[in-house]
């Protein structure tokens, strides 16, 4: 493969990867916001169209981040506090968030509007190959790539990240612990909620640019699903979006050589990905990676015990 | 002081979405006013548009009746677009392949649907018991395998004659159709057939032992297999039923709507039925005047785009607005009555 290749990769694959790994986040704390799909569009709306009416590609960013922490802290009052399920008010978000940006986003449909500038890293971008691959990208895409290892180390390194598996595994344990269990679960659906909105700014204002109704549909879904490919674990969710590009941009390659397939071909990689969800959770792979030990984890992941549940300390 | 709360609760429920949804209206430039009787003007304002609101009431209602089944066995049955499309297909393929009299073609492309959508609906049961697959994800990845099928039919075996386009098949023999009173685009066969398998299905969830013991895998799977009940063959059962019942939403789409396979043939129709659901608060008798509130505000949506040039989503906003905050509602009405804390069934 080329350099180039592995480059338009990486590039499609950013806005997914702060999605998921803002997902990760949330859900690791016990919590599922499943608004995802509707969020990252609303998210990509406000963001193109506070960015075009400013000028400034940063004040779309923060604009994004902060409607998808908004329908995300909507998902954690109503999980937490009211004690609703969180996949209904998932559902009903994304449905919402969806039909809101069609609605409040009709006057930026196809309008040319500010993007992020590409920035090479000196020095590193010499390196063969991975040069082009990697540092000849946009600031969104190294943030993207730091931010994976950065929660990986968060959350397997320090004693913050051990409280956010305690309160997503163990909420009681936690709490018994002395951890403030729902004030910490606000705080990542909230953060994660963000990174989500900067999923969704990173499609309107790089990956996908502009705004049109419904143009990121289903990627919210898919990046759901990555979390659950990528066992909750960071660094995973990272190799489940790459792979997601991969299989997006071979498809598009693949059109020209099977023409009869070639209005299917963009849809295929959505299905695609739920196949190999399904394939890390049928039994026959499981009884192979239980006996692999430790590279066993590494393919099969466990979703957080409380996940979805609210948790009520008496 | 319990049924003074209620109606508190019961005037919020009806307060907050209606002056939400004026603030909508207000922030799009609408008047208000002008909007609300455009909404009983375009939903029922002559006996065309009633109609109409009805012929969007037909899928609502059988979406809702499948996804019933499925909510009653404890499932998200969000593959119900890919059930609607798979219904729609078999309904085509009928429609495309049999030369027959309308009474015979129509029972055929019924039949056909049914299967279809049992078809499309027990693959989503058979991920989540025997791949360990999340309902949600199986269903989500079906809708797209769903949506693929038909654009490839539509682009390649089955397009128009010269013209390969996204607009969809030729449109089926007259026979194919079903029939239609004068000057009314609905068809009286469909609303029957919708509000038919409706009473069907609550009779079946609510009077068969075979439904108690459905409802009792979704209330709590673990003491229903402890009471011997095999959880897993009931939670297959509901996604072969919900499938065959929301393929016949495929049918009449196909059939009595378009009369012919286009694209978008579940219109998003599923997706909304859950929300209806939702606001019925999963009880039957509810899903009739909320899913033809929901029609009405999608034919309203139409008005507000012809007559005051918003957009078309706009429906959907209020739609979305109105379940929301019931949501809400309900569960601080819920928390206002506990004081003990009660753990909560979910799952993800």
């Amino acid at each position: 493969m080329e350099a180039a290749t592995v480059a338009i990769i990486i590039a499609s694959s950013t806005p997914l990867v702060f999605a998921a790994l803002g997902e990760t986040l949330t859900e690791k704390s016990g919590v599922v916001n499943l608004s995802l799909d509707g969020s990252m569009l609303l998210s990509a709306m406000t963001g193109f169209a506070s960015a075009y009416l400013s000028g400034s590609v940063e004040i779309g960013l923060c604009v994004a981040m902060f409607t998808s922490a908004t329908v995300a802290s909507v998902v954690a009052f109503a999980g937490i506090k009211l004690r609703l399920n969180q996949i209904a008010v998932g559902l009903v978000l994304t449905y919402f968030a969806t039909k809101a940006s069609a609605l409040f986003g009709g006057d930026f449909v196809r309008k040319p509007g500010p993007s992020i500038q590409k920035m090479s890293i000196p020095g590193l971008e010499e390196i063969p190959f991975v040069g082009e691959a990697v540092f000849q990208q946009n600031p969104l895409v190294y943030l993207s790539i730091v931010l994976g290892f950065v929660l990986f180390v968060f959350m397997f390194k320090t004693r913050r990240g051990l409280d956010l598996h305690a309160i997503g595994d163990r909420p009681e344990a936690a709490f018994s612990r002395g951890i403030n269990v729902n004030l910490q679960r606000y705080v990542y659906t909230i953060l994660g909620g963000a990174l989500v909105g900067l999923g969704g700014a990173a499609f309107s204002l790089d990956a996908k640019m502009g705004w049109s109704d419904g143009h990121i549909a289903n990627y919210g879904w898919i990046a759901l699903a990555i979390v659950i490919f990528g066992g909750w674990h960071p660094l995973r969710a990272m190799f489940g979006c790459y792979l997601f590009g991969l299989i997006q941009v071979s498809a598009l390659e693949l059109q020209p050589v099977l023409p009869d397939l070639a209005q299917v071909l963009p849809i295929a990689p959505f299905p695609l990905m739920i196949v190999a969800l399904v394939f890390i959770n049928l039994r026959v792979v499981h009884s192979v990676t239980d006996r692999l030990g430790s590279i066993g984890s590494l393919i099969r992941g466990r979703a957080p015990s409380g996940l979805g549940e609210s948790f009520w300390p008496d | 002081m319990f049924v003074r709360n209620d109606l508190l609760f019961l005037g919020l429920g009806i307060l907050v979405p209606v002056c939400a949804s004026m603030l909508v209206f207000l922030f799009v430039d609408a008047p208000p006013l002008r909007a609300t009787e455009l909404f009983f003007e375009g939903a029922f304002g002559s006996s065309q548009r009633m109609g109409d609101t009805l012929m969007i009431w037909v899928p609502l209602l059988l979406a809702s009746s499948a996804l019933i089944i499925t909510f009653s066995a404890g499932m998200w049955n969000i593959g119900i677009e890919g059930q609607i499309i798979a219904g729609a297909v078999a309904a085509s393929f009928v429609a495309r392949e049999f030369e027959a009299s309308t009474p015979v073609v129509l029972t055929a492309m019924i039949v056909a649907g049914l299967i279809g959508g049992m078809i499309w609906g027990g693959l989503a049961g058979l991920l989540r018991v025997r791949g360990g697959v999340n309902e949600i994800f199986g269903g989500l990845g079906l809708n797209f395998v769903a949506t693929g099928l038909v654009v490839y039919l539509i682009m390649g075996p089955w397009s128009r004659r010269g013209i390969a386009s996204t607009g969809g098949t030729e449109p089926f023999r007259p026979q194919a159709w079903f029939p239609t009173l004068d000057g009314l685009r609905v068809s009286p066969l469909s609303v029957l057939l919708a509000i038919g398998v409706l009473i069907l299905v609550l009779w079946f969830l609510s009077r068969t032992s075979y439904g108690l013991r459905l409802r009792a895998t979704g209330k709590n799977p673990l003491a229903a297999s402890r009471f011997g009940i095999r959880t897993d063959a009931y939670l297959l059962l509901s996604f072969l039923l919900a499938g065959g019942v929301a393929g016949l939403a495929g049918v009449t789409q196909a059939a009595a709507v378009y009369h012919r396979l286009v694209p978008s043939i579940s219109g998003g129709y599923g997706f909304l039925a859950i929300l209806i659901v939702l606001l019925a608060g999963f009880r039957g008798q509810w899903i009739l005047p909320i899913a033809l509130f929901f029609a009405a505000v999608s034919m309203a949506s139409f008005q507000w785009q012809l007559q005051l040039g918003l957009h078309s989503s706009l429906g959907g906003v209020i739609q979305g607005i109105l379940v929301l905050s019931v949501l809400l509602l309900s569960g601080y009405r819920a928390i206002s009555y506990m004081r003990k804390p009660i753990s909560e069934e979910g799952d993800a």
